[in-house]
This record gives C-alpha cells, structure tokens and sequence, in this order.
C-alpha cells in the first residue's frame, strides 16, 4: 500500500517537473527577447540626442580675408575662409592656449565647424565684424561624455578626450553653454566617417529603392504564378517539379541568392555594381517563393462555389479567375507580399555580395545610384571601432524593428479587415 | 535609345488597343452580332503590337554585346592571346570609343575602339528599324484578321494562360539560375584545385592566394595546402550544432508545452511574441553577439580563469540557437497538434498522467515529424550568415573548443567577396565552390525534411 502511495507520488511529482520544465523554456525565450530589445533599446536611445556647444564667434574681418570699411556682398561671404575665424574663436575660449591646446580644442568640434560659421554669418548677415554666439556640434567623443556613456575614469592617454579638453568643455558645460536637444541629422544626413555627423538617410533611401524594386520584380511574377500554379495548371511531371522548386527555393540560404546575383546579375549582364536595382532584383528572387506559397494559399481558400457559380453564368474560366477568384484572394496575397518584403527589409549578406556595403556619403536619387541598406548601414557601423558609432548602430536597429513591426501590423490589417471569411 | 523603343512599342500597344475596339464597334454598329466584347478586340491587337516586338527587343538586346565583341575581337583572334587579354582589349576599346580612355592608344586599338562604335551604332539603328518593322506589320495582319467572326477572347485568353505560365516558370529559373552560377565558377575552381584537396585539405588560408599575373595563376603548387576545406566545414557543423544545443531543448520543451498544456489563451499571447525571435533580422543579432554576448562569456570566463575569445564560437552559437528557437517551437507545435485526440485518450484511460502521455505516446508518434522540424531549423543554421560573420572569427581554426573562435562557410564566402572580386581568381572561384556546397549540403537537408513531414502528414491525415 505505502510503496504505491510513494510510486503515485514520484509520478505527480514527475508530471510537475515537467510542467516546469515546459514553462521555463517559454519564460526562457520571452527572457531572450526582452533582455535584447532592453540592450538595444538602453543602448540606442542616446544617439536621437545630439549634443551642441555655444561659443562666441568672432567675424572679424581680417579672418576672412574681406575689407573691414565696406559692407560684403552675400557673395563674398560665400567665398570667403571660415577656417581661420574658426580658430580665432577657438583660442579665444582660453587665453593661455598654447599650439597644441588650440589643436586639442578644435578637436572638441566636429570638422564640420567651417560650414557652421559659414551659415550663421550667410543666414545674419549683419553680425559681420561682430562676435557672436554660435551653436556648433560637439564632436562624437565629447557627444558621447556629454551623455555620460564614455568612462572619465579611464586613464588619459587610453581615452581618445584629453584632460584639456574635459576642462575647457567642463568650464563651459557649467556655463550652459553645452546643450543637447532632438538629433535631425541621424535623419537627414548621409552615412560619414564621423560618428557625430553619421545619418541613415542614404541607407534609408537605399533600402526603400532596393525594396520598392523588389516588389515591382516580385509580386507580379509571383501572382501570376501562383494563379497559374492554383488555377490553370495540369496535374503533371512539369508542375509536380515546379511546386516542389518553389518549396526548395523558400528554404535555400540568402548568402547563395547573393552569389548568384554576383555570378549572374554582375557577371554576365553587366548591371551596375552595388545598386539597389541589383540588390532589388536580388531580394525580388528570394522573395518570389515566400509572396508564391501565400498567394496560392489564399487562393485555394476561396471556396469552389464561387468558381462554380461564375462559371454557371457562362464565364469563360480565365474570367472566373481573373473577375472572381483572384479579386477574393487578394488580401490574403498583399498580406503575405508585406510580409515577404518585410523579410527582404531585413536582410544583409546577399545585398553584401553584391557589393551594397561600399561606402556612401551620398544620398541617392535613383535605383542606379550606390547605396547602401538598413541592415547593411548596421553591419557597417558595427564593424567600425569608434564608440559614438554604437548608439549609432542600436539607433539604427531601433528604426529598422519599428519598419518590420509596422510592415507587420499593416499585413495583419489588411487582412483582417479586407479578408472575407468563408463559412 | 532603348527607352525610347520601349516607349514606343508600350504607346502604339495602347493605341492598337483603341482601334482594335473601334473596329469592333464599327462592325456592331453594322447590327451584326461579335463573338466577344469589343474590349476582346482591342486586347488582341494590342497583344500582337507587343508581344512579339517584345520577345525581339529582348532577345537582341540581350545576345547584340556579345555579338558585338565577337567581331570587334575577331581581327585579334590570329594572335593566339589568352581570353583574360582579349576582354581587357575589349573593354580598353569600349572606354576608348566612350572617349573615357586614358592610357597608351595604339593603332589597332584604336581601329578597334571604331569598329566598335560604327558597330553599336549600326546594331542600335536596326535594332530601331526592325522592332518598328514588326509592329507595323503585326498590327496590320492582325487588324486585317479582324472581322465580325473572328474568335478574338480565346487568343487572349490563350495568351494570359501562357504569359501565367512563364510567369510559374520564374522559380525554375532562379534555380537554374542559382546552379549556372554556382556551377560555372566551381567547375574553373577545381580546375586549379584538385577536388579531393578541397574536400579533405585541413588547411584554408584563401588569404595566401592571390593572383600576380596570368602566367602564374595557373600554377597549382601556389594553392597547395590554402584551399582545404575541413576546417571550414567542422566550424559549420560545430557552430550549428552549439546553436541547436540552445535550440531544440528550449523551441521542443515551449512547443510541446503551448501544444498541451497551455490555455488557449496564454497560447495566443505567447505564440506571436516568440515568432517575433525568428522575424529580427539576423545582422541585429549579429551585432546582439559581438558586442553583448561575446564580451559577456569573456567576462565570465576570465572570471574562472577560462582564456575565452571575444569572438567564441560559443557566442556565435548560442546567439543563433535563441534566433531558431521558434523555428523548432512553433513547427513541433503544430506537429503535436496533429497527433489524433485518439492516441491521447487511449493513454488517459489507462490512468497515465499527462506527462506520461507525451513522452511515451505523444513524443514517439510525432517524432518523425519533429525530426523534420529538426532537419529544418539545422539547414537554417548551416544557412545563416550574418551573426557568424560579425560574432565568430574570421580564421579558419580546426577546433572542438566552444571557447575558441572558428569560422563558417557563409563567413568564408563572405570574406572572401566583400569588396571588389576577380572572377578569375581562384580565391572568388573557392567562395561560389563553399556556396554549392551550401547549396547542396542544405537541398539535400531539406528535402529530406519535407518528404519526412510529408508522409508523417499522410499519415494521420
């Protein structure tokens, strides 16, 4: 009796374990998830912040090279050496400076300061032979201080800021003159070699291009496929092949589609190396499966009755279809398309191989331009060794998820709201 | 200039459309009845504007370079010059003829750079002249077919069906696609390397082959010993197999999990959430590996007195394992959802726990179906690119320690071809070799798969 009892037990006792054992693996994977996006996130978040310094600026005249007694032209203020003014201003912040400490202070601002002092003075231009306050950026180092993610503690000559330059920015942190507020050019600006004035816009139009190529490759090819495949096709040795090429192609590796945009695309028909029309026509290849399996699901969904009734009428079956079945089917199609695309979004090593990842500090206006993408901005700015360049890197992850996730919720919508249940 | 012809033929298919539904009006104004609505008649014309002028325009755009470079190159041919040599004269006389040039301009390159351009200008020409030829003539044997009896809705509809079926065609074409251009440059690879070195060669250093001239790029005794691909295919395996350590405990315990005992509820929260894992793009992960995890193990190894690599394969692996875990979860979900209710009663009736259940009745009767699941998410693995590429190192290490850094094919081709590439070199020839391993490794894996899922279906079905 009592060794049953204990038996029992050990049983319940198993059934328990592995209830556990069930419920951990869940709160494992949800753990997973919720400390990555925590990482990103934390992470990321800075660098929408863009840290600027004011600093009196003085226009003199004799800096630029222009006569004190006349008032300039806007053209000469467009012709005229900001470099100078620049580093007038500069040694002006500390009286003592020597050479290298003026160096060590022009340091402290991005090399885009020229251009800054240019257009203030081209935008005021009444403030010529005046000094006055300028907002310049900060450069990526100091940005990175100013936001507390770089580590003073550090011995000097480990840190790329020197003690110099934390005092003078210190001196002028406590007069309020550093500020940080939204940062527009991480949205506006082209990729660059300075983290402080690095921006997603051209891998954004990248990406949009190679994307919006893709879709206009794919889902045609990909609809009439699948109406051919769901609709007209023979039950033969041909199509047998065909459905069973589409389950294959859905599952072989991205890297492999890059090759062979390489090895065909480039190679043999010479199209422009590292465009989005490339990568496009790339992406459009893996994708053809993905937005094919959903197009015929949704078409295998709309019920016989209605092909049934339609050719009842006396029309032809290329009307059933075209004026009945595929109008019915088309939300379940457009839904798998986004979600098709919004995994073509995501992806980096075929766009690699087709050489996407050069270095691009213009915004392209066609789908023939060089461009870079999202996924691949990520990869690049991950490589890069540079600190500012990490919240850089999450930032952009960040803009990326919320295109998938948004991607996501309007294939979700369309077809809630426009699919017509059956039943 | 090929615009313009596009444009041309797309205005007059759209203009052959309206007269073709003019004449059809016309003739039913006539009160005689058509065969098809006169709509029918202006798709038919406008289908023979287009159609064929298509199918020439292609075609001849696609094969004129070749062409071209035959004749420009055939004055060259009696030289006995290699194929690499002829390509550059070719390209020297195509950039000379652009007015693009800027090197040494000899004679016969120069007669080279003119036959070039007469010849494109010539090919451009009666390429115009005969594209519009055929449309003019198509439109008008098909506009003179047109009369009161004539079937005009089948044609096009005959048409459609074909242009649908070529359009079916596409996924066969990026097959033969995927294998031309894989196979191609594997082929001139091992016509360099011996294919049993690469296959059993312990030793891959693509780093050490580079091309110094032609002369000497065919010498094999260069390439000994660099392009042995063992190391590369265990650090595949051994990374594949760290993720699917993390992988099938976790995805097969929450999939079976969500399958039997979770609410119905709970299971439509926890569901998507977990899918949300598969739809982060990889390169995210990537760079979740490099600069968390792997820093992370060091860390802790360096702790215990463990010397771990910043770059481990075990960072790499277990980075991945988390990216499939809904693959195996979701799939060995739906694979024990099908296991008839039957087979679970019969169990209960005999006074098993629920536990007892799965494991000796569940489990074993969905096990080949799991196995599928499990094929599966392991050719995603062999298949995944970017977190290797940025977490684990770059070096082929022949290892068995998680601790160390080792490397993948997917890393390897991607190192190999990231930035400019020679097709010539064997080095970029050895990265399309790795790929239709990759290609063939996984086919063969997911067929296996499929067919296993497929007759485990049938079975229950």
């Amino acid at each position: 009796m009592i060794n049953r009892e204990e038996f029992l037990n050990k049983r319940y006792k198993s059934e328990k374990r592995f209830q556990f054992y069930g419920k951990s693996a869940i709160v494992l994977a949800l753990l997973f998830l919720a400390i990555f996006l925590f990482k990103i996130f934390s992470t990321g978040y800075t660098a929408f912040q863009k840290t600027w310094i004011t600093i009196p600026i003085n226009y003199d005249p004799e800096f630029m090279y222009l006569d004190a007694d006349q008032k300039p032209s806007i053209q000469d203020l467009e012709d005229s050496e900001y470099f100078d003014v620049g580093i007038e201003s500069f040694a002006a912040l500390d009286q003592n400076a020597n050479e290298d400490q003026i160096t060590d202070i022009k340091r402290m601002f991005a090399f885009i300061f020229e251009e800054e002092i240019k257009y203030h003075i081209l935008s005021n231009p009444d403030d010529f032979g005046k000094i006055v306050e300028v907002k310049l950026t900060a450069s990526d180092d100091l940005d990175q201080v100013f936001k507390g993610n770089y580590p003073r503690e550090l011995p000097e000559e480990r840190r790329r800021v020197t003690d110099y330059q934390l005092k003078i920015f210190d001196k002028l942190s406590a007069e309020g003159k550093v500020e940080s507020n939204f940062n527009f050019s991480f949205f506006t600006n082209a990729d660059s070699r300075e983290a402080e004035l690095a921006g997603i816009a051209s891998s954004f139009m990248g990406s949009l291009f190679s994307i919006l190529v893709c879709l206009a490759v794919s889902f045609p090819v990909a609809l009439l496929a699948a109406i051919y495949l769901e609709e007209f096709a023979p039950k033969n040795r041909l199509t047998d092949f065909i459905e069973v090429n589409i389950n294959n192609l859905a599952a072989v590796p991205s890297i492999v589609f890059g090759l062979l945009g390489l090895g065909v695309l480039l190679a043999v028909f010479g199209l422009p190396r590292s465009t989005p029309l490339v990568g496009g026509i790339t992406l459009s290849l893996m994708t053809l499966p993905t937005i094919i399996i959903a197009a015929r699901a949704s078409l295998k969904a709309v019920p016989p009755s209605i092909r049934e009734a339609a050719l009842a009428m006396g029309a032809s079956r290329m009307q059933t279809t075209l004026h009945h079945t595929v109008p019915l089917s088309l939300p379940g199609t457009l839904s798998g398309t986004i979600i098709g695309l919004a995994q073509a979004l995501g992806e980096t090593a075929p766009l690699i191989l087709i050489g996407m990842v050069a270095f691009v500090n213009t915004i392209p206006g066609s789908p023939m331009d060089p461009a870079a993408s999202l996924p691949v901005q990520i990869y690049i700015w991950a490589e890069s060794a540079e600190r500012g360049f990490v919240e850089k890197v999450s930032a952009c992850i960040m803009v990326l998820l919320i295109f998938l996730v948004l991607m996501n919720l309007v294939a979700q919508m369309v077809r809630h709201k426009f699919e017509k249940k059956w039943n | 200039m090929n615009s313009i012809i596009f444009l041309t033929i797309v205005l007059l298919a759209l203009s052959s459309y309206f007269f073709g539904r003019k004449k059809a009006l016309a003739i039913r104004s006539t009160n005689t009845r058509l065969t098809a609505l006169p709509r029918f008649y202006g798709y038919y014309l406008a289908i023979w504007c287009a159609a064929p002028a298509f199918i020439i325009f292609a075609l001849w755009s696609i094969f004129e370079p070749t062409v071209v470079k035959y004749i420009v190159l055939q004055s060259f041919s009696d030289q006995g010059l290699l194929e690499g040599e002829l390509n550059l004269i070719f390209e020297k006389a195509k950039s000379l003829s652009r007015g693009q040039f800027s090197g040494e301009i000899t004679t016969a390159l120069q007669v080279a750079a003119d036959k070039y351009a007469s010849l494109r200008s010539t090919a451009s020409a009666s390429k115009a002249v005969i594209v519009l030829c055929l449309v003019i003539s198509s439109i008008a044997y098909a506009y003179n077919k047109l009369s009161k009896n004539s079937r005009t809705r089948e044609p096009v509809e005959i048409f459609l069906q074909w242009l649908f079926f070529f359009a079916s065609l596409g996924a066969i074409l990026t097959t033969v696609g995927i294998v031309f251009s894989l196979l191609f440059q594997t082929i001139e690879f091992f016509k360099i390397i011996p294919f049993f070195d690469y296959l059993f060669g312990m030793h891959w250093y693509p780093a050490k082959a580079f091309v110094r001239d032609s002369s000497e790029a065919l010498d094999p005794s260069m390439y000994s010993d660099t392009f042995g691909a063992v190391p590369v295919f265990a650090g595949t395996f051994f990374i594949a197999f760290i993720a699917m350590c993390v992988a099938i405990p976790i995805g097969l315990l929450s999939g079976i999990y969500l399958a039997e005992y979770a609410s119905n509820k709970f299971r439509q929260f926890a569901k998507p959430i977990i899918e949300i894992l598969a739809g982060i793009p990889t390169v995210v992960y990537g760079f979740f590996a490099a600069l968390t995890v792997g820093p992370f193990l060091k860390d802790i190894g360096n702790a215990v007195g463990l010397d771990v690599s910043a770059e481990s394969a075990l960072a790499a692996g277990a980075v991945m394992g988390v990216m499939i875990i809904p693959f195996v979860s979701s799939l060995s979900d739906d694979v024990i959802n099908s296991v008839p209710q039957s087979l679970r009663d019969g169990s209960y009736a005999m006074g098993a726990t629920k536990s007892e259940t799965i494991k000796r009745v569940i489990f074993p009767a969905a096990l080949p179906g799991i196995v599928g699941a499990i094929l599966l998410a392991v050719s995603r693995a062999i298949g995944e690119t970017m977190i290797v590429v940025m977490a684990s190192g770059l070096a082929a290490n022949l290892t068995l320690n998680p601790l160390e850094s080792t490397s993948t094919i997917t890393a390897q081709i991607v190192v190999i071809l990231i930035g400019d590439q020679q097709f010539e070199d064997p080095k970029t020839q050895a990265a399309f070799a790795l790929g239709l391993t990759l290609f063939v490794v996984t086919l063969i894996l997911n067929v296996i798969a499929l067919s296993v899922v497929k007759k485990y279906r049938e079975k229950y079905d």
